[in-house]
């Protein structure tokens, strides 16, 4: 189990009530805010869209019909849904690779300036501000004008290099999304970047040394001896933003807005509730999420547990 | 020495590298800063650098082609005609009737132009006259303005300006002037208020909740004490969207809907996994024997918990804080849904601007009324950031 029992001290086993006391504000929250809500969305997910009736009644003749699971058979087969998954898909991919191993690159390069500071400073500044403060910052960058002067810093550069401006923000299947997907990257780079960078610099440099007195060069240096050093952090750091990732929905909400091109499982997921009223459908799209992340709760569970093991 | 410089110049790749990549992540952020302090009608028309540029004047080019050689670069040369007359220029309406004029110097044998300057030319030269005359004042518009912070903050929205408008002008001929001001609900000025509302609340629940909590989890003994730490590991990755829904419903039916408390227990409920887990992990890392003495020498639990552990743990307290509070500050969906328009905050505010079309130099402004709190608590507490980072942040 976790902790080993001899942490506590042995007085402070006569508690009696008194842990429960301290426990009960946060357990009767939590449990009203987070535990009720996970397992009424589920419940809700099998009714139809008033969550009064069975999802069964919201099938139609001549359709294909899963009954109760029919929301989830919108959820999985629908079209606007496939296209959620694949966008979500195309964000993790690139977003969770991009953000780490830009992170990881410039943590490896700005160790080695005296500057070090303020060029993470630099990269780390847009975690402070919102994701809607982003949009706005981004819609301006990939402005668009389909003639006369560009305001848009991205497609001043193109057409000065003599080529037609490009809509960036609308252009499908792969442009708009790309589009979106740098904002994300130009986000949480400085919060991969952090951590890799405490990594590295745990890293004993006599190690280092060695390895280069020894003829290593320094890209041997990089990937024989920090990379593998280094690689549960960066587990740690791909499985964090793998969720973040998964549950992105600021920047597609208000840079993407009223693009079906653009979406992705949570902006579907609100969407179908709060614009179409749709609860029965919008809840089995939030169980598919908590379904996707799922496995990163047992990981991090499991890393949680080596933790205590070691303390 | 000559191993010092091969030294610096090996390095000279390394620096371009990363001031490149510097000003690849700043610049956007400087362009958007740098468009919020251009007059609106440059915002829409000219892109944000620009505004650095040597600034060209308008049909300076064409005055000197054609007429200066006449006329002199004031515009006075000419016996009884004066081009920087305002009375003069001012009769001019459109490019037509300076033609007309210039025709007229001609047969009168003032100048002699081998031909007229075409429709485009005209239009320009004609601006560049008003301009030397003083006639019109489109053309001296400032490089720099406040304006659209003070329109963004009072919720103006027209076609003038909230200074020229309703403050110097009449309010009364601008429509857009009804309803603005510091405290009107269209305003960033409201909306930042609302803001600071939700999010001191917001972040102070939690932490209190979550620090009583964290206690029992790392001094105190009970049943299940290990399962139910798991439990609470787990639930940190539950989607804030998972429980939008059941929320939303009950508050419906409560009447929270647009209310603040509702706002607050639903950030503190979704904020109490990640900090008590967080202040656990500092609490039970402080050595053991200082609470064992505490005891023996006759502390209650209570007085342990707030006069050891909170001051003890300041420093994760004060990372915890900073999370929550940008968590919270910078959050649009929980505004999205149980705030609305009615109690606008910052994110709400900006959203509703983003797409329409007019409010462009409008947005820019919102934007850093939004940013700058953040920016502030940033780098003022850049230290405590990076370590609340570090102590595990899976948050959202």
């Amino acid at each position: 189990m976790a902790a080993p029992k001899g942490q506590v001290p042995a007085i402070m086993k006569q508690a009696g009530h008194a842990p429960w006391l301290y426990l009960a504000p946060a357990l009767l929250i939590m449990l009203f805010f987070v535990v009720y809500p996970t397992v009424n969305t589920i419940y809700l997910s099998f009714l139809d869209t008033e969550g009064e009736q069975s999802a069964a009644i919201t099938c139609q003749e001549g359709q294909p019909c899963w009954g109760p699971f029919e929301n989830y058979r919108h959820a999985l087969t629908d079209e606007t849904m496939l296209l959620a998954f694949r966008n979500n898909l195309l964000w993790i991919i690139l977003m969770v690779s991009g953000t780490t191993a830009l992170g990881l690159i410039i943590a490896v390069l700005v160790d080695r300036v005296k500057y070090e500071p303020l060029a993470k400073a630099v990269i780390f500044l847009p975690m402070a501000i919102s994701f809607v403060g982003a949009s706005v910052i981004w819609n301006y960058v990939y402005d668009y004008q389909a003639q006369g002067n560009q305001i848009g810093l991205l497609n001043a550069i193109v057409t000065a290099l003599g080529l037609g401006p490009v809509p960036w923000t609308t252009t499908g299947p792969w442009i708009n999304n790309v589009a979106l997907i740098i904002v994300g990257v130009w986000m949480w780079t400085g919060f991969c970047m952090t951590i890799l960078s405490a990594a590295l610099k745990s890293v004993p440099e006599e190690l280092l040394e060695a390895a280069r007195i020894d003829g290593a060069t320094e890209w041997m240096v990089f990937w024989k001896i920090l990379v593998p050093i280094i690689a549960p952090t960066i587990t740690v750091v791909l499985t964090t933003m793998t969720v973040n990732v998964l549950k992105i929905f600021d920047i597609v909400y208000v840079m993407g807005k009223g693009q079906p091109g653009t979406q992705v499982i949570a902006t579907r997921m609100y969407i179908e509730q709060f614009n179409k009223s749709n609860s029965g459908l919008s809840s089995a799209i939030a169980i598919i999420l908590i379904l996707a992340v799922l496995p990163i709760g047992y990981i991090n569970i499991q890393r949680f547990r080596e933790q205590e093991a070691m303390r | 020495m000559s191993d010092r410089i091969k030294f610096i110049l090996g390095k000279i790749p390394l620096h371009v590298v990363i001031i490149l990549l510097c000003l690849v992540w700043i610049t956007p952020t400087v362009g958007l800063l740098v468009a919020s302090f251009r007059p609106r009608q440059d915002v829409v028309q000219s892109g944000w650098w620009v505004a650095f540029a040597p600034r060209k004047v308008a049909g300076q080019d064409v005055y000197e082609k054609y007429l200066a050689p006449y006329y002199g670069p004031d515009g006075k040369a000419v016996e009884g005609v004066d081009l920087s007359d305002p009375e003069l220029i001012g009769q001019f309406r459109r490019s037509i009737e300076l033609t007309a004029f210039l025709r007229e110097q001609m047969e009168e044998g003032k100048i002699q132009l081998e031909e007229m300057p075409d429709p485009q030319e005209m239009a320009d030269l004609l601006t560049y006259l008003r301009q030397l005359s003083g006639a019109g004042s489109a053309a001296s518009r400032p490089r720099f303005t406040i304006n659209n912070y003070v329109d963004a903050v009072v919720g103006y929205s027209g076609r003038a300006n909230y200074i020229e408008s309703c403050v110097e002008g009449d309010p009364a001929e601008d429509d857009a002037c009804l309803g603005t001001g510091l405290t009107s609900e269209r305003g960033m000025a409201t909306a930042f208020l609302n803001s600071l509302w939700v999010a001191i609340p917001a972040t102070i629940l939690p932490i209190l909740f979550a620090s009583l909590a964290a206690y029992a989890f790392s001094w105190l003994d009970f049943k299940g004490r290990q399962w139910l730490f798991v439990i609470l590991v787990a639930l940190q990755i539950v989607p804030l969207q998972m429980t939008l829904i059941p929320i939303y419903r009950i508050y419906a039916k409560a009447g929270l809907t647009g209310t603040f408390l509702g706002v607050w227990l639903f950030h503190t409920g979704f904020g109490l996994p990640y900090a008590i887990y967080l202040i656990r992990n500092f609490l039970g890392g402080l050595p053991k024997d200082l609470f064992e003495s505490a005891y023996l020498d006759g502390a209650s639990h209570w007085t342990a918990f707030y006069r050891l552990a909170i001051p003890l743990s300041v420093p994760a307290l004060a990372s915890l804080a900073i999370f929550q509070f940008l968590w919270v500050w910078n959050d649009l969906l929980v505004a999205l849904v149980f705030l609305g328009g009615q109690t606008p905050v910052l994110t709400w505010q900006i959203n509703s601007l983003v797409g329409r079309f007019t409010g462009m130099h409008l947005q820019t402004a919102a934007a850093f009324v939004s940013i700058i709190l953040p920016m502030l608590v940033f780098f003022a507490m850049q230290r405590f950031f990076v370590r609340g980072l570090l102590a595990g942040a899976v948050k959202g």
